[in-house]
């Protein structure tokens, strides 16, 4: 019973003061009730409406938005734009988020141990860091996928691959801050492994930088798809997603612009809501950092 | 300052040595690896590749090779095109200036507008100009560059016809004013991020630099506050800024890839997907290390310039 109430008080200390900042900030409140909303839509959209996203009706080719039943119209085969949007918001997002759990796990080990080590091993692991940062993620990305075969399981660790480097940076500059305090050295003197003091005792107390990083890399890992699948190397045909819609859309903007605009509305709000819970975090847990 | 010059290099020399390990990683990676080129030939069979890896030395432990691969890249010989047999430094030769004039005149519309929005938020703080210009850069943050590109040919070039499409210039017109019609889009197409993020960091430098006691100092004196602003409070917040700048490159030049695609701009970012397109890896590995060598040295221009120009750096 004891060890509940001590549980418990942390609890509605967080649930008070930094849920209280979060939700008086209206911009992330506004990006939460975006991606909700649109999440929402891409699980349930699909049942709800009349076409298949993979049915192909050449007889409705090209059809402009609020034809019918073809509520955003269709595209160059016919098939349901509506139908097609969803479903590829499903890929997209989970692509976007797989690929943030990803780089967050690898972010953090390499950030936790590089900041608590030092010495050698925290300078090559950092100086991998810098290397990797020296090379414009979409390059990295695209030379990777044309070297692995691009299943959507392998862009998304392909993302990850480009996108780990940010919070093993501000992991690392916490953690190093963090392990000179006493409940570090009370820790030591204990004599707990140096995986539990550096796991159990110092990474809860980086929570509140990792979070937000975190947010903020499901926005770049969405973004990053959207790139490598629009230049036609991510997430391959019949399977949609918001970045191969788009491929392709290009030599149809004079006749049927309405291809290349939805999606890229789709896209545009799902990383903006990201953008905007990440700041609300960043405001709310009171981090000091500036992600990227 | 010698002592800083020599630390910052070998810090840069270490860097390249990390990147060209990655790069080599990303080589053997590629299906075929180095030899992809050969495998593809119907004439070859699988006795002559063998033969062929052993001529080239391709059997040795992979340490070796990377040694040798290494000191081929720094003697510049950066292997040939496969699908010219041209030399790869002289294709991505032919192909930088493109892409230098789009990062050069985007990064110049970046630093002008992305100062001013950022000083005027930093001068009218929380005011309606303050709010428009957060929520703005972090909208501009989260529009695809490519989508953007898109949007801006359907509604310049197709509905109105003010803006070629792409393209750096029409054929048989090579005049300076032909290259500015074509390069005002993708310039400012790849320009609204770094807007966004240079506007952003220039409001807190400038918040940063406010706040200092030589700024209230000179305001005591009597200097005018727009003298104080353009000459005490701007110059020194624009310090970290070139920091920034180097720090932006690859950002930069991953923005350039997506513009160049777009508007069919012929620089190393089309060269990039041709090539992937054609799976000649030699240009890809060349352009990968490039890119990762032009970052490592921006970085490095970058801080000796902050050196240079801050005194206070000069002890470090």
């Amino acid at each position: 019973m004891t060890t509940l109430t001590v549980n418990q008080a942390p609890l509605s200390w967080w649930q008070s003061r930094v849920m209280r900042r979060f939700m008086s900030h209206r911009l992330a409140l506004l990006g939460l009730v975006m991606i909700s909303t649109l999440t929402l839509i891409c699980i349930v959209g699909p049942w709800l409406l009349p076409y298949d996203s993979l049915y192909i009706d050449l007889r409705a080719r090209f059809a402009p938005p609020m034809t019918g039943e073809h509520y955003l119209g269709t595209d160059p085969l016919g098939r349901d734009i509506a139908a097609r949007l969803f479903m590829a918001g499903r890929i997209s997002l989970l692509v976007g988020f797989i690929a943030m759990i990803l780089a967050t796990l690898v972010g953090t080990l390499v950030g936790v141990i590089a900041g608590y080590r030092g010495g050698w091993i925290s300078a090559v692991l950092m100086r991998t860091v810098d290397g990797f940062l020296s090379y414009p993620s979409i390059f990295l990305l695209l030379a990777l996928s044309a070297a692995l075969k691009p299943s959507p399981m392998m862009i998304t660790v392909i993302i990850a691959i480009t996108g780990w480097m940010e919070v093993a940076r501000i992991v690392e500059a916490e953690v190093r801050s963090l392990k000179e305090r006493e409940f570090v050295l009370a820790g030591r003197m204990l004599g707990l492994s140096r995986a539990h003091i550096m796991f159990r005792e110092i990474l809860p107390n980086v929570t509140g930088p990792i979070i937000v990083a975190a947010t903020l890399t499901v926005a770049r890992a969405i973004l990053l798809e959207a790139y490598v699948s629009f230049l036609g190397f991510g997430i391959q045909p019949p399977l949609p997603s918001w970045g191969n819609m788009l491929n392709g859309a290009q030599q149809y903007l004079a006749t049927a612009p309405w291809l290349a605009i939805i999606p890229g509305i789709a896209i545009t709000v799902a990383v903006s809501s990201f953008n905007f819970i990440g700041d609300g975090l960043r405001d709310a847990l009171d981090v000091r950092n500036d992600g990227g | 300052m010698s002592a800083f010059l020599l630390n910052r290099f070998l810090q840069s020399v270490v860097l390249l040595v990390i990147v060209s390990i990655i790069g080599f990683t990303v080589l053997n990676l590629m299906p075929g690896g180095p030899m992809a080129q050969y495998g593809l030939d119907p004439g070859m069979t699988s006795d002559d590749l063998e033969r062929l890896k052993e001529q080239l030395g391709l059997n040795r432990p992979i340490l070796v090779q990377y040694f040798d691969w290494a000191w081929r890249l720094l003697q510049g010989d950066w292997g040939t095109s496969f699908r010219d047999g041209s030399p790869v430094l002289s294709v991505i030769g032919r192909h930088i200036f493109a892409t230098l004039l789009l990062m050069g005149s985007s990064t110049v519309i970046a630093i002008a507008v992305g100062t001013w929005i950022g000083i005027r938020g930093a001068t009218h703080r929380y005011s309606a100009f303050d709010y428009v210009a957060t929520i703005g850069a972090m909208v501009a943050l989260s529009i695809p560059t490519f989508w953007f590109g898109l949007v801006g040919i359907y509604i310049f070039s197709l509905e109105l016809g003010w803006l070629p499409a792409g393209n750096m210039y029409t054929i048989g017109d090579g005049s300076a004013l032909n290259y500015l019609h074509h390069l005002i889009m993708p310039s400012v197409v790849l320009a609204l991020v770094h807007i966004a993020i240079w506007s952003r960091y220039m409001r807190t430098a400038t918040l940063d630099v406010i706040s200092q006691e030589f700024v209230k100092t000179a305001r005591a004196k009597g200097v005018p506050e727009r003298r104080v602003l353009m000459k005490h409070v701007v110059g020194n917040a624009l310090l970290p800024m070139i920091t920034l700048a180097g720090v932006q490159l690859p950002s930069i030049l991953t923005g350039a890839l997506v513009t160049e695609t777009v508007f069919t701009w012929p620089g190393m970012g089309r060269l990039f997907l041709d090539s992937l397109g054609y799976s000649d890896f030699p240009v890809v590995m060349g352009l990968l290390m490039f890119s990762a060598i032009l970052t490592i040295l921006g970085n490095l221009i970058a801080d000796i310039v902050v050196a240079l120009v801050d005194p206070r750096i000069r002890l470090a």
